[in-house]
């Protein structure tokens, strides 16, 4: 079995605050994690390894500092871990950054299964992880909340997260999934695993070691114009209604009457509603 | 702060605070109210690796000593001494193996004890013998090939929970300290049993037991080191150990410290935040000097253990006399810093404040403690005048 796993690495914060010039995300003294929702990906390639054997292999794109989140990655149990990092790359959107993710696991040999996150948290598009799939030419299911099994001829067995239930999925490999939280709980690094980690070599593909079209990757690659990025305002005017339970909610039907929000075909005068 | 660990120290450190943080606080408070050993917190440290740090290379460790043990510890204890102590305690029942086994003994037990796959205890104390230890009773008779124990051992840590257990026993019962010897006792011996669990005051999800011996047959292959050791196999085990509970006191402290800081700057009265009051500032000032102070004496003990000095005895006391009046003073302060909410349980520092008190107390009293330094003073002084 052939696991690659994509992360992303990206800013430690949920209060993330944007460059109102610019519109991008002001980074400094900001720590970098590995997005959080890619954690249950790798969590998962380990366990998949564990139980069926063969490599997993840990792959990103770009800036040089991205190296400590793989090793990171190595540290929990993958066996390899590749970065693509080229200024080439730089500024790249979801089309692009899919295209490039693409033609480094085709570099790295293909791969049965393909793991993500189903989103990161600083653009949380979504859109990479079939992006890739697409690039690949292979099936991508998104939103994967179990895997139920594997068998010996090549086929996988999967639930997929629903907003009220799940879907259960049979899928010929090869397959990218990109997984929800509720999949399992991602295991903490281990000391031996961190001194592997430290001394593993991870290796760095530029754009001359892919096979790539360069007007596909980085900025030029990519056709996504950012606007604006705002934070929206608070909705204000908010009316609370106190008092008597009773009273309270007669008086805010009666105000949704008024807005003509309710119908308002009862009354609320008998207080049951 | 610069402790100037090793990168491998700061390594073991930065994991146990992780799982410290991430694993640990979380659930503390429920696994003390309810006295819930924690299972789950011993697996997630066997998977990190963290309990091969003191053990060595040969016997699956990671070669470290006291000082590594001493950083998990206190990580974990700024979270919960508690389930700290399932930790450190396993680590006083691994450290009479470590330094009397036989080869047979380390093959059979290290490994497993560095896995985390099995925890040890130690078992000294009994109903009429606590800081006089030579007054124990439990009788090991030979009898053939085998030792038959008989007696009962009291307020064992990881009791029950542990599979294997140093246990000091009187097998000459005419020569005091002299006919003590320690023998290695399997949980699942016959005649090997667990009596009551206690009730305690603080450091409520760690597993405090006695130990009941009815005939139970242990090999005599099972005795550390020679007969009539007991005595010197357990002193020479705490020196080791004493640090563990330093840093475990120096843990508590700084968790309580950690806790009254951010208090004092959110609770507000007379409309400011009560950090601006000197009143306060004074407290917080002298509770993070006496930590300070504290992991200082902490660590050069551990250092001192690990460069392999022999007189250790004293140093060792220090510490942990030093550490654990410290954590007590500290705790008790924070609780004051929080005011009425101190003392509920909602909030985090009575508790700490419960599990500080241990420290002062077990691994010998803090009066023992003071009662070893004098003794080695004296001797100093007198080795001095020749």
């Amino acid at each position: 079995m052939n696991i690659v796993v994509c992360i992303k690495q990206v800013p430690d914060t949920t209060n993330i605050k944007i460059n109102p010039e610019t519109n991008t995300l002001i980074r400094t003294g900001v720590e970098s994690i590995i997005n959080p929702f890619d954690m249950y990906a790798l969590e998962e390639g380990i366990r998949l390894k564990e139980k069926h054997g063969g490599t997993v292999t840990a792959l990103s794109m770009g800036p040089p500092q991205v190296e400590e989140s793989l090793r990171e990655a190595i540290s929990l149990g993958i066996d390899d871990a590749c970065l693509l990092s080229d200024r080439a790359f730089a500024g790249a959107d979801t089309l692009a950054t899919a295209y490039t993710l693409a033609a480094g696991i085709r570099k790295l040999g293909g791969a049965d299964i393909i793991l993500m996150g189903r989103q990161a948290i600083d653009g949380d598009t979504g859109q990479v992880g079939p992006g890739v799939a697409e690039n690949l030419g292979i099936t991508h299911v998104t939103d994967i909340r179990k895997i139920e099994q594997i068998d010996e001829d090549g086929t996988i067995i999967v639930e997929r997260l629903l907003e009220d239930g799940y879907v259960r999925l049979k899928i010929k490999l090869p397959v990218l999934l990109t997984v929800v939280k509720e999949i399992n709980e991602p295991r903490l690094p281990s000391l031996r695993g961190k001194l592997a980690a430290k001394k593993k070599e991870i290796v760095t593909w530029v754009e001359e070691d892919l096979e790539i079209d360069s007007e596909r990757i980085g900025l030029v690659g990519s056709p996504t114009f950012v606007k604006k990025i705002f934070t929206p305002p608070k909705p204000s005017g908010g009316k609370i209604f106190q008092g008597d339970t009773r009273e309270a909610v007669a008086s805010l039907l009666e105000e949704l009457k008024k807005a003509g929000i309710t119908a308002g075909k009862k009354g609320s005068e008998d207080g049951n509603n | 702060m610069n402790y100037f660990l090793t990168e491998e120290q700061e390594m073991i450190k930065d994991l146990a605070a992780k799982i410290a943080r991430e694993k640990v606080e979380p659930i503390a408070a429920e696994y003390d109210e309810n006295e819930i050993f924690p299972n789950d917190i011993v697996e997630i440290l066997a998977k990190s690796d963290l309990f091969r740090v003191f053990i060595p290379e040969e016997y699956e460790g990671m070669g470290g000593g006291v000082l590594e043990m001493c950083l998990v510890v206190e990580e974990l204890s700024k979270a919960c001494g508690g389930i700290a102590l399932s930790y450190a305690g396993s680590a006083l029942g691994t450290i009479p193996i470590m330094l009397f086994g036989s080869e047979e003994h380390k093959k059979k037990y290290l490994p497993k004890l560095a896995a985390g796959e099995i925890l040890a205890a130690f078992a000294l104390t009994e109903p009429d013998a606590g800081s006089d230890a030579a007054a124990i009773k439990t009788r090991a008779t030979l009898e053939n090939d085998h030792y038959v124990l008989n007696g009962t051992k009291q307020w064992i840590t990881n009791g029950g929970e542990a599979s294997i257990y140093t246990v000091i026993v009187l097998t000459d019962p005419n020569r005091g300290v002299r006919g003590t010897s320690a023998i290695l006792v399997e949980k699942g011996t016959q005649g090997f049993d667990f009596g009551k669990k206690e009730n305690k005051m603080g450091i409520r999800a760690s597993a405090t037991t006695e130990l009941i011996f009815q005939d139970a047959k242990v090999p005599k292959e099972n005795l550390l080191g020679r007969e009539g050791a007991g005595f010197l196999i357990a002193m020479k085990t705490f020196d080791q150990s004493r640090p563990g509970v330093a840093s475990q006191a120096v843990g508590i402290a700084q968790g309580a410290l950690d806790k009254a800081v951010a208090y004092a700057h959110e609770r507000h009265q007379f409309g400011k935040p009560i950090s601006s009051f000197q009143g306060i500032q004074f407290m917080l000032a002298d509770m993070a000097t006496q930590v300070e102070a504290a992991r200082a004496l902490t660590y050069q003990a551990a250092r001192i253990i690990d460069s392999g000095a022999k007189n250790i005895a004293k140093i060792s006391c220090m510490a942990k006399v030093f550490a654990s009046d410290v954590a007590m003073k500290v705790t008790t302060d924070a609780v004051q810093v929080f005011g009425g909410y101190g003392y509920m349980k909602e909030y985090p520092v009575e508790k700490m404040m419960r599990d500080a008190k241990i420290t002062q107390i077990y691994e010998g009293t803090n009066q023992i403690q003071r009662e070893v330094i004098a003794l080695q003073l004296i001797r100093e002084e007198l080795r001095k005048k020749g």
